[in-house]
């Protein structure tokens, strides 16, 4: 089965235990900066939204990349980064229209996120449930119990 | 390590910035943060100095385990001679800013001297320089933030900084992160104002690399972030209901200080409470509160976000408090509420907002205008000085006179000293309640005896957050204590100091103790930290610390009679609850306090007690 990250920005309290467990899990340092999550905060209505890489089906960073860098992982649909491959010359991050593709001056690479392997570290990171790795097909059962509950059944049944 | 090794340190006074290694082997015998600055602090500045000239020093803190994923590990400190106080001062502070400032690779700022105009600090990395200031004096801590981020064309960056408040010298000014944290008490902005520092700016991007034993580490924090989450204030009170969630508990206490300690209960608790701030108003039909809201690294997420009702006459025609912003939580609720007999949620919330925009503490200023509409119900100030009508329960006089402290103007100028200043200028000091000229917050000594003798003798002024009792008085953490008894106490408060002094030097928020004990943190620092930490030498670190500061405030002149409540809560009984009929055994317990810390009747280490400790 085919799983894919689902965030839920109301549960979000911006904490950043995500950025961090994604910067330990791919550099071994606890390093926001290097977060391939990031959380944005609308002071001003009161939101935080954790934001990252979708994995598009049809991906336009894969298909800009002059040198085939970004592959797609089989066992989790993940567009991977190779960065032996990669040249830096940062087509992809012009390409994607959400911006979760980003140039590393560091490592003259570019980095996304690549599910961590099926095992996505902000997932297990989140306190509050507001990032989740479920069912692909079935992003939107969350939301369909909860207006599901809703239902008044007296009246359904009428 | 967890340390960064590094301390940068800054003249003011000659515009200069250095670098200098930590000195490693204090960070053995002070752990970080509070322990370890106060000990630079201590080393360098001149007990009898004045808070506000050149000589006072101001350093910003993080500690070993700020900028790690240990939950609420975000914490900075703000150490120096308090403006209110002339005692040492810490001022805690979450949101961002710490994080940030480690990430740079700092353990800390040290600032020294004065800049003869107005500067900021700018640090990216180990890139640090002191910028001219001129457009921003004068601003707001919100269009300070927002101003220095679009000049640095980096919104990732964040800031401190000080408003109005610390510019005109409010002795109660805060310094402001992340537009709603404070490094709130005793003062800490007004030295920075008297500085000519308006805020630093910080981006950093190493993170922290350092950890000494990562596996252990990881498994240490994540068993610690379940028992925050297992456990019932920091599961599910304090995410729910913030701090808030004390209002009606304490008013049922009977130790809910109100109208200037004259009360100790009050009658609108519930108004403003944690409950009153989900319901949906009438006015709009919206609730109060929008969203709970963590500082960084935090999992239990106590901080509250709220919208203001628009159509409340504190903000009629303001829009630019009709957003989202931080508040209410329980002291400042407590503060510019009870404390004054206001039951209005909308004009507290105003009042605290103001608070956050100028930079100055709400439990000061709040106690402070309790204070002023005392002396104006006893005749002694005037509608004409106070340049309004000041009864106990007047909202419009709590945000208007709010607004006059913001701005620096009229009777503000004299709410601006605190309420020590302002009763012994009207000729009845008796009648500011507070302890070391810092204003008590929302426990009354009568109803909660063992918080009486925490105020008495924490080192930075009447403080909850020094000897938190309420924690076992109250809520049964982590044992259950009579709160109308004075037997125990003494152990009880050197126990919570001596603990807190660790919580406050390792980097983490002193609100994980609703939930964690020593024996929770130990693992944590000791797979992070450099060095065998164990609860004896963690123990012993934290009694250190304690009886460092409080060497230093003998030193500035502070004896055992500093050691003492306002004559209101020794002589006048508490009127109704279960407190009844009692005042505050501070006299009887004071004794028994020195005793057991190993201080001489004059409230003085004895010298087996310092070496005991290595002090």
């Amino acid at each position: 089965m085919q799983k894919s990250l689902h965030i839920d920005a109301n549960k979000c309290t911006g904490c950043l235990q995500c950025e961090m467990a994604c910067s330990y899990e791919n550099y071994g340092v606890f390093n926001i900066a290097k977060s391939r999550i990031k959380i944005f905060s609308f002071e001003h209505e009161g939101r935080k939204v954790p934001y990252t890489c979708t994995q598009c089906a049809e991906a336009w960073c894969l298909f800009a990349c002059p040198v085939d860098a970004i592959r797609i992982d089989t066992a989790t649909g993940a567009k991977v980064v190779h960065e032996s491959t990669c040249v830096g010359c940062k087509v992809c991050t012009i390409a994607c229209p959400f911006g979760t593709v980003n140039y590393v001056a560091d490592t003259g690479k570019v980095q996304k996120c690549d599910l961590c392997g099926g095992d996505p570290a902000c997932a297990a990171a989140c306190p509050t449930g507001a990032i989740t790795y479920v069912d692909a097909d079935w992003t939107g059962l969350d939301k369909m119990r909860a207006w599901a509950g809703k239902t008044d059944s007296a009246a359904a049944a009428a | 390590m967890a340390w960064t090794r590094k301390i940068l340190r800054v003249d003011l006074t000659n515009g200069t910035c250095k670098t200098e290694p930590l000195n490693m082997e204090w960070a053995q015998q002070y752990l970080g943060q509070r322990g370890l600055a106060t000990k630079y602090f201590v080393s360098e500045v001149d007990p009898k100095v004045d808070p506000l000239a050149a000589e006072n020093k101001l350093i910003m803190t993080t500690g070993p385990l700020t900028g790690t994923p240990v939950s609420t590990g975000g914490r900075y400190s703000v150490v120096t001679k308090g403006a209110l106080t002339g005692a040492i001062a810490c001022s805690n502070s979450g949101g961002y800013f710490g994080a940030e400032l480690k990430f740079a690779g700092w353990d800390m700022i040290i600032f020294e001297g004065k800049s003869p105009t107005p500067v900021y600090l700018s640090v990216e990395n180990d890139k640090a320089e002191l910028k001219d200031a001129g457009h921003l004096w004068g601003k707001s801590t919100w269009q300070t933030e927002e101003t220095i981020k679009k000049t640095h064309q980096d919104p990732q960056i964040r800031v401190c900084s000080i408003g109005s408040a610390g510019e005109n010298g409010v002795l109660y000014a805060c310094i402001i992160n992340d537009l709603h944290r404070a490094a709130g008490r005793s003062g800490v902005g007004t030295v920075m104002g008297a500085k000519n520092l308006k805020a630093v700016a910080v981006r950093g991007t190493n993170g922290v690399a350092s950890i000494k034993d990562p596996k252990a580490f990881m498994a240490a924090s994540t068993a610690a972030k379940k028992v925050l989450a297992d456990n019932a204030v920091t599961g599910q009170g304090l995410p729910a209901y913030g701090t808030q969630v004390l209002m009606n508990v304490i008013n049922e206490m009977g130790a809910l200080p109100t109208r200037n300690h004259r009360d100790v209960q009050f009658e609108d608790a519930r108004k403003i409470s944690a409950e009153a701030m989900v319901e949906k108003r009438p006015t709009d039909g919206k609730s109060h509160l929008v969203t709970n809201n963590a500082c960084f690294g935090c999992t239990i997420a106590c901080g509250r976000i709220s919208k203001i009702d628009e159509t409340h006459f504190s903000v009629v025609n303001k829009p630019e408090y009709w957003g989202a912003s931080g508040g209410l939580e329980y002291e400042a609720a407590w503060a510019l509420g009870a404390a004054n007999g206001v039951g209005d949620l909308e004009a507290l919330q105003y009042a605290n907002l103001l608070c956050n925009e100028a930079g100055f503490d709400p439990i000061t200023f709040g106690a402070t205008v309790g204070a002023a509409m005392e002396l104006y119900e006893l005749g002694i100030l005037t509608k004409e000085q106070i340049g309004l009508e000041a009864p106990f329960g007047s909202a419009k006089a709590v945000c208007e006179l709010a607004e006059m402290t913001a701005r620096g103007v009229g009777f503000g100028k004299e709410l601006g000293l605190g309420s020590a200043r302002l009763c012994e200028k009207y000729g009845r000091p008796e009648l500011s309640m507070g302890v070391k000229k810092q204003e008590f917050p929302a426990y009354d000594s009568r109803g909660i005896q063992g918080m009486g003798l925490a105020y008495a003798t924490s080192n930075r002024g009447a403080c909850h957050l020094r000897g938190y009792t309420v924690a076992s008085e109250v809520l049964g953490i982590p044992v259950k204590t009579d709160p109308l008894v004075t037997e125990g106490k003494a152990d009880l408060v050197k126990a919570f100091q001596d603990a807190t002094s660790v919580f406050d030097s390792a980097g983490v928020c002193v609100f994980t103790t609703f939930a964690w004990t020593l024996a929770d943190l130990q693992p944590q620092l000791d797979a992070a930290c450099e060095g065998n930490w164990t609860m004896e030498k963690l123990a012993e670190v934290g009694e250190r610390i304690y009886n460092m500061e409080r060497l230093f405030n003998n030193a500035a002149g502070f004896t055992a009679k500093d050691d003492d409540l306002p004559p209101r809560l020794k002589t006048e009984a508490a009127k109704t609850g279960p407190a009844k009929g009692l005042v505050s055994g501070i006299d009887k317990m004071r004794p028994e306090y020195y005793k057991v810390r190993g201080w001489d009747e004059q409230g003085v280490p004895t010298k087996e007690t310092l070496g005991r400790l290595g002090l």
